[in-house]
């Protein structure tokens, strides 16, 4: 569903991501690695639409057989790309449940179905809410306004679980969390694991990959995949740590 | 100090003076009147060189030469047509006031408490209301040309009073109307507000245009006396047409342990200056001023609102919100000034701006004056748009940034009007506010 060719991009003429390419297929649950500045968020970026990255014009994008990079960011969504942001931001004044029932209509109304009215959207978040177990006094309030740091990340699995997409990406969803907070998160996106829904999961530490088990993992470095695997390569990785790929990327240098 | 802006036409006002009946008026409100002519006589009209008038051009009113109206006009006005600008005919009293003079058949009355005057002012005049004659421009001082301009011409406008403990529950509404007779002319009216000790009111003015596009200025004097332990909950809409000018000055007097909580939404109008001068007179008296100005078009909003702490342990609050559009010009000055004697004052101020537009202007600033040495005083002044990454944030889940941007706005605005405790108003600023900025929802 997802193929990236070639990806480069960058912010100010100064390039982050180097040549990415890897593609998707519906079911499956890829897992991208890589220390700190690597260009793990930039991809998530560039892959939801945000403009503040210059794609270079070798690079494609195709999602659900559409070419992705010409396409706005709010049409991406509507046909199915959802991004789970690193740093979700906060929204006053606008309670959670105005916001996802703006979105799931937009996503309604762009696919020709009836817009939900509010019995029908209450009914839909709390079942949802219910799914992935979060209390119900998210309903009421303000966008990840004054949320924890968990509550922000479980929130946002919640709008990926009423929105329903076909591809989500989840962009570090696991750190900060402590183990009980992790379970339900993990446990939340695998209640969300259908045969037609894809995940990219993001993350900086194994732990994750123990809850969501990956089909694949990728290892990213300064912008570009250096290693490719099934979900040992994320054992191998916690096992000789992310300076293992600073010295390959030193012998790729010397050689 | 004579006038300097030469250019300035003036000698009209003084001409429509002679409209103004002194046939049984009081000895002591025709004197009052020619103090407020002297005054006029011997103040400059405002202009950008005084401090105060700075960022206020008002120049658009000055240069007008608006004939004043001294006497209710054959406007024409339906009950029907009024009865649309009442939020609840039924319960509230709602009194009608055309072009500045109460009509007592427009109005709707409802039973009030024992002893509540709630009615024309020149009526309460012609009764020898006893609060009238005390309190009549007692409070407001000389502040400026209109003001004393407003003293000039005084005759008519509200006058609601509550006597000593008496509780009136159900608001009272001011409604304001222009006419079509209003047309190139300023109405000067005056209202006057006294609560006795414990009295508790809500009320509630409208200024609404039934004028069309017609130039007029309303030159509006209010003032609001509290008594000790009272309770007031002042509710100003400013609903005027497009040629439509307002000039208030409200001033409020405070005795001791008393509540004022006063809201001012300015949502049309051509130019709009709200001046409030509120005096904390007796120790443990509390304020609040909160607002919030819907600013478009080339339109200037001036809301200057200065709180004197006369004494110790009393607390002011100012909360106002703008949302600043297309090349309006906005300006918002908290002056706070805190006597020697006022200790333990606790004052603090907010004022928010939503910019719209990049060619939308807010000169916005807290001025603080102190002279006490125990006192907390705090201010915060904020102006700009929502953050790029608030955008992507909407526009990732589906919704495109111009739904998003009406989504923030209708939300940045819900803010002020959600502190509004009667539903009637609340909703009538919602729909302004969806009106106006309306997300798709
Ligand atoms: N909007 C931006 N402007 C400037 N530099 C950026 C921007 N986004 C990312 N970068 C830079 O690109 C590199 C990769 O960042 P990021 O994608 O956030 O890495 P990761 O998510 O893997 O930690 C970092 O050096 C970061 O500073
Ligand atoms: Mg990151």
């Amino acid at each position: 569903m997802l193929e990236i060719k070639n990806l480069k991009a960058s912010v100010d003429g100064n390039p982050i991501l180097n040549g990415i390419d890897f593609s998707v297929k519906a079911g499956e649950v890829h897992a991208i690695m890589g220390p700190n500045g690597s260009g793990k968020s930039t991809l998530a970026s560039v892959l939801a639409g945000n403009e503040a990255y210059e794609v270079s014009e070798e690079s494609s994008i195709e999602f659900l057989g559409e070419d992705l990079l010409d396409m706005p960011a709010e049409e991406r969504a509507r046909l199915g790309m959802f991004l789970a942001f690193q740093y979700p931001v906060e929204i006053k004044g606008i309670t959670n449940s105005y916001f996802l029932k703006a979105a799931v209509n937009e996503i309604r109304q762009s696919r020709g179905m009836d817009e939900l009215d509010q019995m029908d959207f209450n009914e839909l978040l709390k079942e949802k809410m219910d799914q992935i177990n979060v209390d119900l006094a998210f309903a009421d309030r303000d966008v990840n306004f004054g949320f924890s740091g968990g509550e922000k990340k479980r929130n946002e699995i919640l709008q990926l679980a009423v929105m329903e997409p076909r591809l989500a990406i989840l962009d570090e969803t696991d750190s900060g969390l402590d183990i009980d907070a992790l379970r339900i998160v993990s446990d939340g996106v695998n209640s969300l694991r259908t045969p037609n829904r894809a995940f990219i999961v993001i993350t900086h530490y194994q732990r994750l990959l123990d809850h969501i088990v990956p089909d694949f993992v990728h290892v990213i470095y300064k912008g570009r995949i250096v290693k490719s695997g099934g979900k040992e390569l994320a054992l191998e990785l916690e096992e000789k740590g992310y300076d293992w790929l600073k010295e390959t990327d030193q012998a790729t240098v010397s050689a | 100090m004579a006038n300097t802006i030469t250019a300035v036409p003036r000698d009209h006002f003084i001409n429509d003076l002679a409209g103004v009946t002194q046939n049984g008026s009081p000895a002591w409100l025709g004197a009052l009147r020619e103090k407020g002519k002297q005054s006029f006589v011997a103040t400059e009209f405002p202009h950008t060189k005084m401090e105060e008038w700075r960022q206020t051009n008002i120049s658009t009113v000055v240069k007008t030469p608006f004939r004043s109206l001294t006497a209710s006009t054959d406007h024409g006005l339906s009950a029907d047509s009024v009865a649309a600008y009442f939020y609840a005919p039924d319960t509230w009293t709602e009194l009608v006031f055309v072009d500045g003079f109460f009509d007592a058949a427009l109005s709707k009355q409802n039973t009030l408490p024992k002893g509540v005057v709630a009615g024309g002012l020149n009526a309460a005049i012609h009764d020898s209301h006893p609060a009238v004659e005390k309190h009549l421009n007692q409070h407001v001082g000389d502040r400026n040309a209109y003001t004393a301009l407003n003293a000039a011409f005084l005759q008519d406008g509200a006058f609601v009073y509550v006597p000593k403990k008496v509780v009136v529950e159900t608001p009272i509404h001011l409604v304001f109307v222009s006419s079509t007779a209003a047309k190139d002319a300023a109405a000067h009216i005056r209202n006057l507000i006294v609560l006795e000790e414990s009295a508790q009111a809500n009320i509630v003015v409208s200024y609404r245009n039934a004028a069309s596009n017609a130039t007029y200025l309303n030159n509006v004097v209010d003032e609001v006396v509290v008594g000790a332990n009272a309770n007031l909950h002042w509710y100003k809409l400013v609903e005027e047409g497009a040629g439509g000018n307002h000039l208030n000055t409200l001033a409020v007097a405070q005795s001791r342990d008393s509540r004022f909580r006063g809201f001012s939404f300015s949502l049309e109008g051509a130019v709009i200056r709200n001046q409030i001068c509120l005096a904390l007179e007796g120790p443990g008296a509390e304020c609040s001023l909160e607002g919030l100005y819907l600013n478009d078009g080339e339109r200037l909003i001036d809301n200057a609102l200065t709180i004197t702490h006369k004494a110790p342990n009393c607390q002011s609050r100012i909360g106002y919100k703008g949302i600043l559009d297309d090349k309006s010009k906005s300006v918002f000055t908290g002056f706070v000034h805190v006597h020697q004697e006022a200790q333990q004052t606790d004052s603090d101020q907010l004022s928010q701006n939503l910019l719209l537009s990049d060619h939308a202007t807010i000169d916005t600033k807290p001025q603080l004056e102190i002279y006490a040495d125990d006192v907390k005083c705090t201010h915060g002044a904020t102006v700009g748009s929502p953050p790029e990454e608030v955008i992507f944030y909407f526009r990732s889940r589906g919704i495109d940034e111009k739904t998003a941007r009406g989504m923030l706005t209708y939300a940045f605005a819900d803010d002020v009007a959600g502190e509004v405790e009667i539903d009637e108003v609340s909703k009538r600023l919602d729909r302004w506010v969806y009106e106006k900025y309306s997300p798709k929802f």
